[in-house]
């Protein structure tokens, strides 16, 4: 388990970055925390031809509270993110979901873009960016381009990044006024693969309800004003929606029912977290 | 000599281990860090990505010219070299350790390169190219057992490869006049506990004297060396092993090494450089080693009063592709303790061997037992069900009787001592019972899923060496001699300065066996273990050993430490009669005590323990006569209890027999399914404690493999004999977070047959664990078929109701749906739409150009045959990707309304093979494509990532079909152009722009 | 003959243990493995090679990390440290003592990346409590001890560093 040679670049600037992929393209692979990445070469699961490291990037490093949004760069850690003063309070999901992203030493090292751009459909931060309506910035030669959540991700392990660009930052919008958010993942070890993860975000009538680890990415619904028995209904159908997988952790019925019995108790965990933020504002 | 020894100073406490401080600064050479002899090669193997296939060849060409390549050397190599390894059966079942002819497991090693550096050696396996002919596989173990079932070796003409029946006292009788016959079927999985560090060899070949010299972290038994000297045609002297005094864990696994010692020998013999190998994890989960999966019918003759008057066992034991030697262990080293911690004096038993496409079964921890008692335990606990007695009523009734020892079970077991009553009695009070059954009253109450699982396990150590002959029947014994026994070896050495070495026939992998033997050591010299050193390396050439040596069945502590304290107290009385002659006083009053040797009634009339050994280096001549110089004992031994198995086919499987009796309470969750553990107890009558604190860390570390087992671990294989557990993200080895801490109990009942009066403790949580978690969970759920591991999904799968259906729909809202086949493989259909007439589309795909480009990632095809193509196409998805050799075959063509795509991919990252059918409908000026495919994929991909295998399959063919819709739309923009086609397969072969 | 660029060594220093170092290692050595073999610091153990057992767990600046997820030359201008940093003047840490009073170790070959994450964490958290300890620990695998006998010992070390230090009377 040793990885096939490959050229490596530490990057001095992100326009030596992009240079590099402008010009190896498909051959190029960006290397940030490399927890993913790395584990894959050892595997020799894919054989690129030029390694960029962004690591050391100061211009990537930073977590920056922009108003609406919070914009992690793309060397910066969930570590970091884990650590920003802010976290419980402007971005509560993110200090619930945070936690169960692998373990203290892989978190150490292992960035917020990476795993935004590694796509991995039982990844909590691609759930997380989803659920929130967040943004992706994406930059080549050619420009920076802003993509949402949803545009981004495109399937398992698959985004919308080209070849010659790189994830430069995510942006998490910050609670939203009233909201109340819950997180919960199901998974066989503490810090393993989510079988499935569920956030939820309550603002007034309106839930949205976020899964992962389901389908091939993370999948959200909103539903308005909605009665009791026809959240059952809702979540119902999305379950089916989703389909789920047989793998040898868990089965395709398995994940529906959580689907329906943690997305319903996720909701309501939400709604009463809304409720409280309401009382003590 | 049964010598007076001192009163114990060392022995029974609670040391802390004279091991720690090396292995805490990370200072402790295990078989990697030490250094190798100049100009070391380094190897990498080839594995099979199919568990059933013919080799049709190989070619290795353009690996040898790979850079730092010094060879590559395959099957006929080794078959040219070496001969099969012996096993203990008379059939034809050939294993070298490179395939020959024929691959029969995933992961089995095919092809070995030796090159300057192990990158360099695995840049090269990427060069080698293997054309295998798949067969049908064989891998449910009753599966293999049925006619017509593919054959795993043809030669033996069978998959069940030994049979045999069993009978003790009078079971028809039992079953005839029982109120009630119980009856279990267990299905216990393939598990392994895994150790962190993995195989490690160092071979050099020494031409002078046509000698092996190898270094590695091989366990023991040493029954195998003569099965690895015979394979390499040499004489056993001239294999020379060597085992460093660190090993990173074993438990059992790493007697599995064998075969990969002679493939090195073999290497370092072709090279005629020393060759090393270092086994990587994704070896390891996928070839090392697993414990045999097994299923066991069992039946129990019972009373209405809850007693059980008779057993009946047929267990199908499942050894995988090749029968290892010691294998078949696990179905035999339990054979005389079958009846458990019972009296039950009739008692059936039919061991079925049975041969499948999966990794071979080996040595792991508990070694049959946890498979035995995970029957046994189950059975009882269903007896107390289906006479709707409480389940410690049951085991109560029908436990050994005390008083009763040694007690001879069925079937042959002499259980030397024990007092199960009243170590149930402590467990009850001090484990407190009382206030669990009141928690789960009101756990229930409350309406949660709450239950108590309880076990009783008799704990076998040190094997009789004789156990395995079981399997012939009493004629075939007769003919090949009795074997019985066992043998402990230790010495006992001490140096011109006086100070202490000792060695053993243990090759410890963390127990602190070192720990151990210098407390006993400092109790009969006077001293303290901190001045003894004790050496735990083995080396065949230099070191006394026998077949027994090594590191399993629990020997330490019931066998090697006798040989130890037999050993010391030699040196002591010769040292006494030493200091005899100074001090002036018989040698019966000389004692030993903080480092002076003195006379018992005048503690004045002393010396230094260094002087008096001393003497034996410096002066000989002062030596009382008949004295031979120098002080260096060793002490072999092994127990009479140990006889061969008699002609009723009654073995003493084992020389001491400890006891366990746990209990717990744990909460299913009835949202998600998983198992919360509440209390954990845990009872043991291990006889005379050695070190508690080293015990009872050997009891923590035997629960929590014992936790892994029941809720988390196995390897699992999809039906085609794909691999599916190769990382550890795959295969759950219990964290921190899932372990809580065991309640530990203990009480002493000392062996009468082992001087020490000391059992073995290390095994019987691997055996009670499982089955007390199971049974708690049946209790909790009132399921009675429980196979492991208990995952949540398997639970809520048997506690959940039926889902609500789905919602009607419409279909076309969904493009692709897919299912996973039991985890083999990729099952899926869908459709879509292309916006042009339904002929355009069948030329599409018709065409070899045009396939060509629609092929995602295609880089060259070739036309080998009318509609049957090769292509070297780059696969992936997301930033995994990797070559393959596609072959594609085109059937049943109905033109242009279907066709069925059949072929096959083969590439470093595994194998796949796979049929879709395509049907093609005119609609208005579009044409809608509907498809269905199965795909099975097998090889170091789906060992790796069979998580996203279903996903990355539906990509891959979403891709094939915007592809293919992409190709007509440009084709209808082109205008049909045919120059537009030339060029691209122009550019396709490399030969256009 | 010279070497294809992805084979070519380069040069890397970086502060290992609290000495100046420096070695050179092909782009795709392992940390892992450079610190083993180059650097012969055998206390850093190889086991999974994929992230998820943590024997292989080092310091760099300060921060507990696979070094088998890093590559040799991602270290350069780095403080590294390993298990080899923890005993200081011939005598075991605090941490390491505790280790063996209460058996946190059976074989050693998880030992040294678990010290090392250990050490990292009471950085961050000097008080955890068993849920938090365990947490952490869950980035580890042991298959010897069930995990007990380090827990045992950390709590323990957490205690003693965080008793008040005891005030001098003049």
């Amino acid at each position: 388990m040793k990885p096939k040679g490959f050229e490596y670049l530490r990057a001095h600037s992100v326009e030596q970055a992009l240079d590099s992929l402008a010009s190896n393209g498909d051959d190029a692979k960006i290397i940030s925390g490399g927890n993913s990445l790395m584990a894959m070469l050892n595997f020799r699961l894919l054989e690129p031809k030029v390694l960029i490291d962004i690591s050391r990037l100061e211009a990537l490093s930073g977590i920056e509270y922009k108003g609406d949004y919070l914009e992690v760069g793309a060397a910066a850690t969930q570590a970091q993110l884990q650590a920003w003063p802010g976290l419980a309070e402007r971005m509560p999901l993110l200090a619930l979901a945070v936690p169960h992203i692998g373990h203290f030493q892989t978190r150490s090292k292992g960035t917020v873009c990476g795993s935004i751009a590694h796509s991995d459909p039982s990844s909590e931060l691609p759930l997380c960016l989803a659920l929130l309506g967040g943004s992706v910035v994406l930059r080549s030669k050619r420009g920076e381009k802003v993509l949402k959540a949803a545009d981004f991700q495109l399937g398992m392990l698959s985004t919308a990044c080209a070849d010659d660009e790189m994830v430069v930052a995510v942006r998490f919008p910050v609670k939203r006024q009233g909201a109340g958010y819950a997180f919960t993942e199901v998974a066989r070890r503490k810090g393993d693969f989510a079988i499935i993860a569920i956030a939820a975000e309550a603002v007034g009538g309106t839930i949205r309800l976020g899964i992962g680890g389901v389908a091939d990415k993370p999948a959200v619904r909103e539903w308005s004003d909605l009665a009791t028995d026809a959240l059952d209904d809702k979540l119902n159908e999305l379950a089916w929606e989703l389909g789920g997988n047989d793998d040898i952790h868990a089965s395709a019925k398995y994940r529906r029912q959580l689907v329906r019995r943690l997305g319903r108790e996720v909701i309501e965990t939400a709604q009463e977290n809304g409720v409280a933020v309401k009382e003590t504002n | 000599m049964n010598d007076s020894s001192s009163p114990k100073k060392y022995l029974g406490q609670s040391v802390e281990r004279i091991e720690d401080a090396t292995l805490l600064r990370g200072a402790a050479p295990y078989t990697d860090d030490i250094p190798v002899p100049v100009g070391t090669l380094h190897a990498a193997i080839l594995r099979s990505p199919h568990a059933h296939a013919d080799i049709l060849s190989i070619d290795v060409t353009a690996a040898e010219q790979r850079p730092g390549v010094h060879a590559v050397l395959t099957g006929r190599d080794i078959k040219a070299l070496t001969e099969p390894f012996l096993i203990v059966l008379r059939v034809p079942l050939d294993q070298w350790s490179l395939a020959v002819d024929r691959v029969r497991f995933v992961g089995e090693s095919v092809v070995v390169v030796i090159a300057e550096d192990r990158y360099l050696a695995e840049d090269a396996l990427e060069y080698i190219d293997v054309k295998y002919r798949p067969i049908e596989a064989v891998i449910g173990t009753m599966d293999a057992t049925k006619d017509g079932a593919p054959l795993v070796h043809e030669a033996a003409g069978t998959n069940v490869v030994s049979r045999r029946d069993f009978s003790y006292g009078e079971p028809e009788d039992a079953f005839a006049k029982a109120d009630k016959i119980v009856e279990l079927t267990i299905d216990y999985p393939r598990n392994s506990q895994t150790p962190l560090e993995g195989f490690v060899v160092v071979a050099n070949y020494l031409p002078g004297d046509e000698s092996y010299d190898i270094l590695s972290n091989f366990q023991g038994p040493f029954t195998v060396h003569p099965v690895m000297s015979k394979a390499l045609r040499c004489k056993g002297s001239q294999l020379r092993m060597r085992s460093p005094a660190y090993s990173g864990g074993g438990f059992g696994v790493k007697q599995a090494i064998f075969p990969y010692v002679v493939l090195m020998c073999v290497a370092s013999r072709k090279v005629g450089r020393p060759v090393k190998w270092v086994e990587d994890r994704l070896e390891h989960l996928t070839a090392a080693i697993a414990a045999p999966n097994r299923v066991i019918e069992a039946k129990a003759a019972v009373m209405n009063d809850g007693k059980i008057i008779g057993l009946h066992f047929e267990q199908w034991d499942d050894y995988g592709a090749y029968l290892r030697p010691p294998m078949p262990g696990p179905l035999y080293r339990q054979h005389g303790i079958m009846t458990g911690a019972y009296d039950v004096p009739n008692m059936t038993i039919v061991n079925n061997l049975v041969m499948t496409n999966k990794t071979p079964s080996g040595m792991v921890r508990g070694f049959g037992g946890p498979q035995i008692y995970y029957s046994i335990e189950r059975l009882v606990h269903t007896v107390a069900v289906e006479l709707d007695m409480d389940h410690l009523e049951i085991i109560k009734k029908n436990l050994i009787p005390a008083g009763s020892f040694p007690y001879r079970a069925a079937a042959g077991a002499l259980i030397d001592s024990g007092d199960y009553q009243q170590a149930l009695e402590i467990a009850e009070r001090d484990g407190k019972l009382e206030d669990l059954q009141e928690r789960r009253d009101e756990m229930r109450a409350a309406g949660k899923l709450y239950g108590i699982g309880y076990a009783a396990v008799v704990e076998p150590a040190q094997s009789n060496m004789g156990y395995l002959s079981t399997i012939n029947t009493v004629e075939e014994r007769k003919k090949a001699g009795p074997k019985g026994g066992n043998v402990a070896i230790a010495t006992v050495n001490i140096d011109p300065l006086g100070t202490v070495s000792v060695t053993a026939d243990s090759l410890p992998q963390g127990q602190g066996h070192g720990t151990i033997l210098s407390q006993i050591v400092a109790d009969e010299l006077g001293l303290t273990p901190q001045e003894i050193i004790v050496n735990m390396e083995r080396d065949t050439q230099r070191d006394p050993w026998s077949i027994a040596t090594g590191n399993y069945s629990s020997r330490f502590s019931s066998s090697t430490v006798v040989s130890a304290q037999k050993a010391a107290q030699r040196v002591r009385a010769k040292l006494a009669r030493i200091a005899a002659q100074t001090l002036n006083v018989p040698a019966e009053e000389i004692d030993f005590v903080g480092g002076q040797v003195f006379a018992k009634g005048n503690p004045e009339n002393t010396l230094r323990f260094s002087r008096v050994a001393g003497t034996t280096h410096w002066s000989p001549g002062e030596l009382p006569t008949d004295m031979a110089p120098g002080v260096t004992e060793t002490v072999t031994w092994s127990a009479p209890e140990l006889e061969p198995p008699n002609d009723k086919d009654q073995i003493n499987t084992s020389l001491t027999y400890g006891f366990v009796f746990d209990f717990c309470g744990l909460q299913v969750d009835r949202v998600t399914g998983e198992v919360r553990i509440d209390r954990y107890v845990t009872m043991h009558d291990s006889g005379e404690i050695l070190n508690p604190l080293l015990a009872d860390g050997q009891v923590y570390g035997a629960f929590a493999w014992g936790l892994g087992i029941a809720l988390s671990e196995e390897f699992v294989y999809g039906g085609d004999g794909s691999f599916l557990s190769g990382t550890f993200a795959d295969y759950l080895c219990p964290t921190a977070p899932e372990v809580p801490e065991p309640q530990i109990l203990h009480m002493v009942s000392p062996s009468p047959f082992t001087p020490l009066g000391a059992k073995g403790i290390a095994e019987g949580n691997v055996m009670s664990t499982p089955v007390c978690i199971a049974n708690a969970v049946a209790d909790a759920t009132g399921q009675r078929d429980l196979r492991l591991p208990l995952s949540p999904s398997k639970i809520m799968g048997l506690i959940d109701d039926d889902e609500p259906p789905a919602p009607t729909r419409a279909a076309s809202e969904i493009l692709v749906k897919s299912d996973a086949k039991g985890g083999r493989g990729v099952t899926g259909s869908g459709s879509a739409r292309a916006p042009a007439a339904i002929q355009t589309v069948w030329d599409t795909l018709l065409d070899p150009v045009k396939l060509a480009a629609v092929i995602p990632g295609c880089h060259q095809l070739d036309l080998v045959g009318e509609n049957n193509y090769t292509a070297e196409v780059s696969l992936g998805v997301g930033a995994v990707r990797g070559r393959f050799t596609a072959d594609v075959r085109l059937a049943d063509l109905d033109p242009p309304n279907s066709v069925v795509l059949s072929g096959g991919l083969h590439g470093p990252l595994g194998a796949s093979s796979g049929m879709g059918k395509v049907t093609l409908t005119a609609s208005g000026e579009s044409t809608r494509i509907d498809y269905d495919y199965e795909v099975v994929v097998t090889g170091k991909v789906v060992a790796i990532g069979g998580r996203m295998l279903d996903g990355a399959s539906r990509v891959l063919v979403e891709q094939f079909f915007r592809r293919l819709i992409a190709q007509i739309e440009g084709q209808n923009e082109a205008g049909n152009s045919a120059g537009s086609w030339l060029s691209r397969l122009l550019k396709i072969l490399g030969v256009g722009r | 003959m010279s070497q294809p660029i992805e084979n070519q060594k380069q040069q890397v220093n970086f502060t290992l243990n609290g000495r100046e170092v420096g070695g050179s290692a092909e782009p795709r050595k392992l940390l892992s493995d450079f610190l083993r073999q180059e650097m012969a610091l055998t206390g850093v153990h190889v086991s999974c090679e994929h992230g998820i057992c943590g024997c292989c767990t080092v310091r760099i600046d300060g921060k507990a990390v696979r070094a088998c997820l890093t590559l040799a030359v991602q270290v350069d201008g780095r403080r590294v440290d390993t298990v080899e940093s923890l005993a200081h003047a011939g005598e075991l840490s605090d941490l390491q003592k505790a280790f063996r009073k209460h058996h946190g170790l059976q074989c050693g070959y998880c030992t040294p990346g678990i010290l090392m994450s250990v050490e990292a964490f009471l950085e961050i958290s000097p008080k955890p409590n068993e849920e938090e300890i365990r947490d952490m620990l869950g980035g580890h695998i042991c298959r010897c001890t069930g995990y007990t006998g380090m827990v045992r010992a950390i709590k323990e070390v957490v205690e003693q560093r965080n008793e008040p230090v005891p005030l001098i009377e003049v």
